[in-house]
């Protein structure tokens, strides 16, 4: 029983009952297991094999799961080019699809904010729900947001269990068989990047992206949070994240910060660069910028 | 902290030195900044011009009369109504009266329509500079390694650029108004 995520979260409930009998002291330690980070190799190895042939069965289609790590000398940074973007969401579905997001209810992890030039930015009186036969609206702009991945995270900061963390090239992710659903993550994400599975996850096989990252993309179980994870599936392999590549006017852009000559630096170098809630020293790797 | 390390090195090397790109204002042809372009072997691919389809090559008609340099109603290529400084240019100042299948520079170089962001380079040395770190328009592939990106025709029509009808290629900009994908179910709502 202790082997199965599931079972941890049924079992930390029934522990959570028993605690008055004290009985749980003795049982916690050899039954809460480990993280897929703090298995020995070869372990996690066959964790990871025995996860790929469940999903494989569960879904009747060749999948694949990698836990594939960071690349040393990489943090990803990711910009965003206010001036050009039109507000056309292409890249909220093109997330959906990549990230394997529930269809029903409904998951998305890019939220595009219409607000009013004459206000500028302003989160309080953006409207998320905008929807006009043709974009973009005039005397509006648009504010895509996504996990800012920040460099001082407070998500992961509060996690009681740890189930959540930030990588060595600076990817915010969670441990989906490790997260109990506490939901303290979301509370403390200014940026309303977390998302909750409240029911099971409505994700046909045919939707599925069978290219999955242990910590991105692969399905995830009903009552765990779920987040942007610069599709580390891609990015890992060296690849851009689905929406700068689904981005029509080519207002996203992504790369290595530590490369003198990634586009992000360019960017940060050249150009008008703000970020979200800059107040909160959350230090996101996530910057706007307005490239006119 | 290690960003903090990142953004202290970008601001002291903007400090510093004036941009290797810092030239004054002119046709940026023959380009110093040519110099900056990745190497041909790592160079980024450009997937082929947006040609209408059976229009390339030109010289299939071209190579058999005679360039007609006069600022005239043509009665071919109709559809081509010049909405781009017109009042200052024509025809033959982008595509070469001699090889229809080149355009031509302001040098006088002849160049590819697989290159012709030179051509639009000359006039537009901001966009071009910010084209080629990547950062106006669009690249697809790897981050790190082999990369495609679109050429500036294939989101700006050369003859009417700011209002582009139809957007040939993929995706719409220019000031094509595009249609939205839905919202997103307000929460309590199925
Ligand atoms: C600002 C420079 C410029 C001017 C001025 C210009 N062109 Fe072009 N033209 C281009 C470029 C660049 C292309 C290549 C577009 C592409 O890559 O598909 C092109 C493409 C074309 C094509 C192929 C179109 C197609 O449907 O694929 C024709 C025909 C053409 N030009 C004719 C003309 C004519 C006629 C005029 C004058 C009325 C003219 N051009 C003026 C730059 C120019
Ligand atoms: C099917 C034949 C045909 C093809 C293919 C064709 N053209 Fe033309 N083009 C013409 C004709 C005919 C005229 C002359 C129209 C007139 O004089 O009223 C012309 C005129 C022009 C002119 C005006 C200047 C001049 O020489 O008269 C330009 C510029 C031009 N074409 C560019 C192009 C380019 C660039 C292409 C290829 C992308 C191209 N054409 C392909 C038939 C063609
Ligand atoms: C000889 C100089 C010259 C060349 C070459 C040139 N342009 Fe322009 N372009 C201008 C000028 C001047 C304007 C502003 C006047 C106008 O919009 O008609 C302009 C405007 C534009 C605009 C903005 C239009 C708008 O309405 O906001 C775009 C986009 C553009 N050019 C793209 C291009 C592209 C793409 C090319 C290459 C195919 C190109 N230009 C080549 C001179 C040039
Ligand atoms: C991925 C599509 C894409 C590509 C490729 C692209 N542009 Fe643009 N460009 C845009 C969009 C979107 C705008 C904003 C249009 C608007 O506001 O009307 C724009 C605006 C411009 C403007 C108007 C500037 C302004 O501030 O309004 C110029 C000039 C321009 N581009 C030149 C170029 C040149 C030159 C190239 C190639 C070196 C190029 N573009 C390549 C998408 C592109």
């Amino acid at each position: 029983m202790c082997g199965d995520p599931t079972d941890r979260r049924s079992f930390l409930r029934q522990v959570a009952g028993a605690a008055a009998g004290g009985v749980a002291a003795g049982l916690l330690p050899s039954c809460v297991g480990e993280r897929l980070r703090d298995l020995p190799r070869d372990e996690a190895r066959r964790r990871l094999a025995r996860l790929e042939a469940e999903t494989r069965a569960r879904f009747g289609r060749e999948v694949t799961l990698s836990a594939q790590e960071a690349q040393p000398g990489v943090v990803f940074g990711y910009a965003l080019d206010l001036s050009r973007c039109i507000g056309c969401r292409r890249c909220v579905y093109a997330c959906v699809e990549e990230n394997n997001q529930s269809r029903e209810p409904q998951i998305h992890w890019i939220k595009v904010l219409a607000m009013d030039k004459r206000r500028g930015i302003d989160l309080v009186h953006a409207d998320a729900y905008y929807n006009p036969p043709a974009v973009p609206e005039d005397g509006r702009f648009y504010v895509p947001v996504q996990c800012q991945q920040c460099d001082n995270a407070p998500c992961t900061k509060v996690c009681p269990v740890r189930a959540t963390w930030q990588e060595p090239d600076g990817i915010v992710v969670v441990d989906y068989d490790w997260c109990i659903g506490c939901r303290y993550c979301m509370a403390a994400c200014p940026y309303g990047a977390r998302h909750f599975n409240w029911s099971e996850p409505g994700l046909r096989a045919a939707e599925l992206n069978p290219a999955l990252h242990y910590l991105g993309n692969r399905p995830r179980p009903m009552g765990v949070v779920e987040k942007c994870t610069f599709c580390i599936q891609r990015t890992r392999q060296g690849r851009y994240p689905a929406c700068v590549e689904a981005c029509p006017v080519g207002a996203r852009k992504f790369g290595n910060l530590l490369d003198p000559g990634s586009e992000v630096r360019y960017v940060i170098e050249h150009k008008r660069v703000l970020i979200l809630k800059e107040e909160l020293n959350t230090m996101p790797k996530f910057f706007y910028f307005y490239g006119t | 902290m290690r960003l903090l390390a990142v953004l202290a090195l970008v601001s002291c090397s903007t400090a510093g030195e004036t941009p290797p790109w810092h030239s004054p204002e002119g046709p940026a042809d023959p380009d110093p900044t040519l110099a900056a372009m990745p190497p041909a072997t790592e160079r980024t691919e450009v997937p082929p011009p947006p040609f209408s389809e059976g229009i390339f090559p030109c010289s299939q008609c071209h190579s058999r009369a005679p360039a007609n340099t006069k600022r005239r109603e043509l009665t071919f290529h109709r559809e081509i109504v010049l909405a781009h400084d017109e009042g200052h240019r024509w025809c033959l100042d982008c595509h070469d009266p001699d090889d229809r299948d080149k355009l031509r520079l302001a040098s006088g170089e002849r160049v590819a329509f697989e290159e012709s962001f030179r051509l639009c380079g000359q006039c537009h040395g901001d966009k071009y500079r910010d084209w080629r770190a990547g950062v106006h328009g669009r690249r697809s592939g790897e981050w790190s390694g082999h990369k495609t990106y679109l050429l500036c025709a294939h989101c700006h029509n050369p003859h009417r650029p700011g209002f582009h009808p139809g957007f040939r290629g993929e995706g719409p900009p220019g000031r094509e108004p595009v249609i939205p994908m839905p919202p997103p179910v307000r929460p309590g709502r199925r």
